[in-house]
């Protein structure tokens, strides 16, 4: 697409985009271009040189145990997240969209967790169920359950796995309930005249209608558990206990900036750029799709 | 007050001709209406004339001076545009003043010019709206205040009434015509709309496929089209054609005859049936069928008798009235 | 026959439950929020003695006074005006570059403008946690760490707004930039009177969107402010803990997550319709 009116100039538009590309270039490109750079290095223990090892920091993630475990770590977390976060988003906006009167005001009290950050998140189910002072570690206490997320490594990912499901909430909701509110009322009377209950109508008519939302949901959450939950993995476990809730990114903070294993870190951005880069692809891959419908 | 002359104007996109070379020249309080199907580059030439698109080749003058090279603003010139191109978060007011301030105008004056065209198109209490409090008349009216205020030389106007309904564009169509005649500025205005043409031109030029067709009067442009094309496009309903064949003469010379000029009579020498009639009122449009399928219609007065569905009747016309086209549909 | 309980408008007993299965959501998504709040009005020793009260205490005043003007290792107050600062830098920045080569790339053309569209598109979702130890180097060496520059530039360095103005843009009717030109406007003059003001609502939707995104940043002020009087709260939260078996001071760390979420919650809640809208735009 183009528009018919163009402006004539050569040098207010190179201006205009000046500032943006500089930005890019310093602060993006040049970052990225280094982490690929750096990839194929190791530095002396002293830092003082480089020396070239081709992909040999790929081979030797590849063959790492524990970056091997972080990568099945990173997908039963974000899995995990998806699901719990969408599962219960759908919930709500499945009931929200069935009121004719106050889903506005549901929705109001619904989205703004939103806003409450990753990091933030992390420190507020931290407190409830900190093995000290926690309410709910108190609670299932008296229930005989004695709640140790610092040493137990299921427990530990369960926590981190709630925290970030439940900052992601406010947000499926929304798309869920915007999807819901596009389906015609027509068809699903249509079906409610045909009989079908509501189950059945859900099943067979809703759901796939609200496909094109799922999808598109599902893409984001991953990517959202991938890097935005960084917060709430930093502030709950610090990756613990035994690296069970090392996610990737952690493990390029934890690896570059903690253990200062520069050449490892970067080989490990690049691999995760390959894998942001994918998901964006089929994500763009999809959207084209939906433009066509 | 100005003329216009366009010499030999062409224009092309990459190596696709759109304009083949038009030559037109426009007197000082002219009314000039362009007029073609879809697709003829009508707007393109007027958009040209407006300094929007690039000229390919040929001149074109305002009052003899050459504005080929000029930026819109500085060839004297006001536009309005078919959607109106109203700023959405402007007021009418400062629609309408916003090339006067652009052009750095006193305050002063831009508040009365603003204020005269308000009066003389009756909006004078809509000032302080918004475009989209407006109705689609009432938009069309600040266009044109937009283009009035500016006191251009010349009026561009690109098919500014076909977002109205019906009713409206009937109205509209007085008002810009009396408000040009009032204002003296020379304009040239596009459209598809043959009635337009007919009602507002003092000259219209009738466009087809990059070409100028004919120019002239709507009166002579309709008694005496140039070619097979205006004869088809003027005129509503359009010009009836029959082949050599079916009159049973020699040669390939194409007759058209307007309905109002076909007869019906028993005595005509060219069959055909009804096929069904519409009744307006004041007339009666017959349509018919001849033996190889060419459809004719006639226009025939309420009062006369209307021939039944199916039945044969023969056609007839004075000979004065038939217009004669060769192969290449040029009049001959 | 269709039944009364299957048609789509719920009446009775079903309104009812559907009501309690919201009610029901509403409180496990508020639950973790309260306690933070009752945390923060009442005293240490009534957390720190298990179980701790469910109900608000008293302590309001005194925890958030302390909270603001001394916190643990810098005054919340501070690390509240850097978030702003550092949210506000990164929304009104990236908007006003963003802006600028959208127009210049829909409104003109200039060589490489086609490079330049693909080198923007690019940097689409390409989040910062990829590239930090190559960026933080980069900050390094400008001198960058524990500054405002240094907070705000790498997070602006990507094209989801640039993207975003630009499909703006392109539904912009030509006519307009038409009936700009016959009225003399110049290319600036077209973009400060008429394409600016009529962004007026995506502006304001994008910015909602990147305040909330700018404020919730945790890693990258996490790695370039190491001098408590740049942290930013959000990360600042955690810096507060103790570090061994000393107890933390609960009601102030609880009080300043309150305060970290009362900023980015407000402008969610008071500008919800573009808060949507923004969503929704950004993720198109």
């Amino acid at each position: 697409m183009e528009k018919r009116v163009k402006f004539k100039g050569l040098w207010l538009p190179i201006l205009l985009v000046l500032p943006q590309f500089l930005i890019t270039a310093i602060f993006f490109f040049y970052p990225a271009g280094q982490a690929i750079w750096q990839s194929l290095f190791i530095p002396d223990p002293f830092g003082l040189s480089m020396q070239w090892v081709g992909l040999g920091n790929f081979e030797f993630l590849l063959a790492d145990r524990y970056y091997r475990a972080s990568f099945l770590t990173t997908a039963v977390f974000s899995i995990l997240v998806t699901v719990v976060s969408m599962g219960v988003a759908l919930y709500l906006a499945v009931l929200a969209d069935r009121l004719v009167k106050g889903s506005g005001t549901y929705r109001t009290l619904l989205i703004w967790p939103y806003a409450v950050a990753p990091a933030v998140a992390g420190v507020l189910w931290l407190f409830m169920f900190n093995t000290r002072v926690g309410v709910v570690t108190w609670y299932l206490g008296l229930l005989g359950y004695d709640w140790n997320h610092v040493l137990n490594e299921g427990e530990a990912m369960g926590l981190v796995v709630v925290a970030s499901a439940w900052g992601r909430i406010s947000y499926n909701f929304l798309f869920f309930l915007a999807g819901l509110q596009a389906i015609p009322r027509s068809v699903i009377e249509a079906a409610a005249i045909d009989g079908a209950h509501f189950w059945t109508r859900f099943r067979t008519i809703v759901f796939p209608l609200l496909s094109p939302t799922t999808f598109f949901l599902l893409v984001v959450n991953i990517i959202y558990s991938f890097f935005e939950t960084f917060g709430v993995i930093h502030t709950i476990t610090s990756g613990g206990p035994q690296q069970a809730t090392t996610i990737l990114v952690y493990k390029v903070y934890a690896d570059g900036f903690v253990g200062q294993d520069l050449g490892s870190s970067a080989a490990q951005s690049v691999i995760l750029l390959a894998i942001v880069s994918l998901l964006t692809v089929i994500q763009f891959k999809y959207i084209e799709r939906r433009v066509h419908y | 007050m100005a003329t216009l002359t366009l010499s030999n104007v062409k224009k092309s996109f990459g190596k696709t001709d759109v304009i083949h070379g038009i030559s037109i020249s426009v007197e000082d309080g002219e009314f000039i209406v362009i007029v073609g199907p879809s697709g003829c580059g009508k707007s393109t030439l007027l958009r040209m004339v407006a300094g929007l698109e690039t000229i390919t080749s040929g001149d074109v003058q305002i009052d003899g001076r050459r504005v080929n090279d000029q930026e819109p603003m500085d060839r004297d010139i006001a536009m309005v545009f078919q959607n109106y191109a109203l700023y959405p978060h402007m007021s009418v007011f400062d629609n309408m003043a916003y090339g006067l301030k652009i052009a750095r105008t006193p305050r002063a004056e831009i508040e009365e010019r603003v204020a005269h065209a308000a009066k003389l198109l009756q909006l004078e209490t809509f000032l302080q709206r918004k475009p989209r409090e407006l109705s689609g008349g009432q938009r069309q009216r600040v266009a044109m205040g937009r283009a009035i205020v500016r006191k251009p030389a010349v009026f561009l106007f690109d098919e500014p009434l076909s977002n109205l309904d019906a009713k409206l564009r009937v109205q509209m169509r007085l008002e810009i015509k009396a408000l040009q005649r009032e204002l003296g500025v020379t304009a040239l205005y596009v459209t598809h709309d043959q009635v337009e043409a007919m009602t507002m031109a003092d000259r219209m030029v009738v466009m087809n496929g990059g070409i100028a067709d004919q120019v002239g009067e709507p009166l002579e442009v309709y008694a005496n089209p140039a070619t097979e094309f205006v004869a088809g496009f003027i005129g509503s309903p359009p010009t009836n054609f029959l082949s050599a064949d079916i009159l049973g003469r020699s040669g390939d010379t194409k007759v058209g005859v307007r309905p109002e000029h076909t007869r019906l009579s028993d005595s005509g020498s060219l069959r055909a049936r009804a096929a069904y009639s519409e009744a307006l009122g004041a007339e009666t449009l017959v349509h018919l069928k001849c033996a190889d399928g060419t459809q004719v219609t006639v226009r025939q007065d309420a009062a006369s008798t209307i021939p039944q569905e199916g039945n044969e009747v023969g056609l007839d016309w004075d000979p004065a009235n038939e217009m004669r086209f060769d192969p290449s549909g040029r009049r001959c | 026959m269709a039944q009364q309980n299957g048609m789509v408008e719920r009446r009775g007993a079903g309104l009812w439950l559907t009501h309690v299965g919201l009610l029901v959501g509403i409180a496990f998504i508020f639950f973790p929020i309260w306690l933070a709040f009752v945390a923060s009005t009442v005293e240490q020793q009534e957390i720190v003695r298990p179980p701790m009260p469910l109900l608000p205490g008293d302590q309001f005043f005194s925890n958030y006074a302390r909270a603001l003007t001394s916190g643990v290792n810098a005054p919340v107050s501070t690390m509240l005006l850097n978030s702003m600062i550092m949210a506000i830098g990164i929304s009104l920045g990236k908007i006003a570059i963003s802006l600028l080569s959208a127009f210049a790339i829909v409104y003109f053309r200039f060589p490489a403008r086609r490079l330049f569209f693909w080198l923007i598109f690019l940097t689409l979702m390409l989040p910062v946690e990829v590239r930090i130890v190559p960026t933080y180097e980069v900050i390094a060496n400008f001198g960058m760490l524990n500054s405002y520059q240094g907070l705000i530039l790498p997070l602006i360095a990507s094209a989801t707004a640039t993207f975003l103005f630009r499909q703006f843009f392109m539904t912009v009717p030509d006519e307009l930039a038409e009936a700009a030109r016959v009225d003399g406007a110049g290319p600036m003059r077209f973009f400060f009177d008429i394409l600016l003001p009529m962004s007026r609502t995506n502006i304001a939707a994008l910015f909602v969107i990147l305040f909330i995104y700018g404020w919730n940043q945790y890693l990258w002020p996490l790695l370039i402010t190491t001098d408590p009087e740049m942290n930013t709260i959000v990360m600042g939260i955690k810096q507060m803990f103790p570090s061994g078996d000393d107890t933390a001071d609960w009601p102030v760390i609880m009080a300043t997550s309150i305060l970290a979420m009362v900023p980015p919650v407000l402008v969610v809640v008071g500008m919800q319709r573009l808060f949507i809208r923004g969503l929704v735009d950004s993720e198109k």
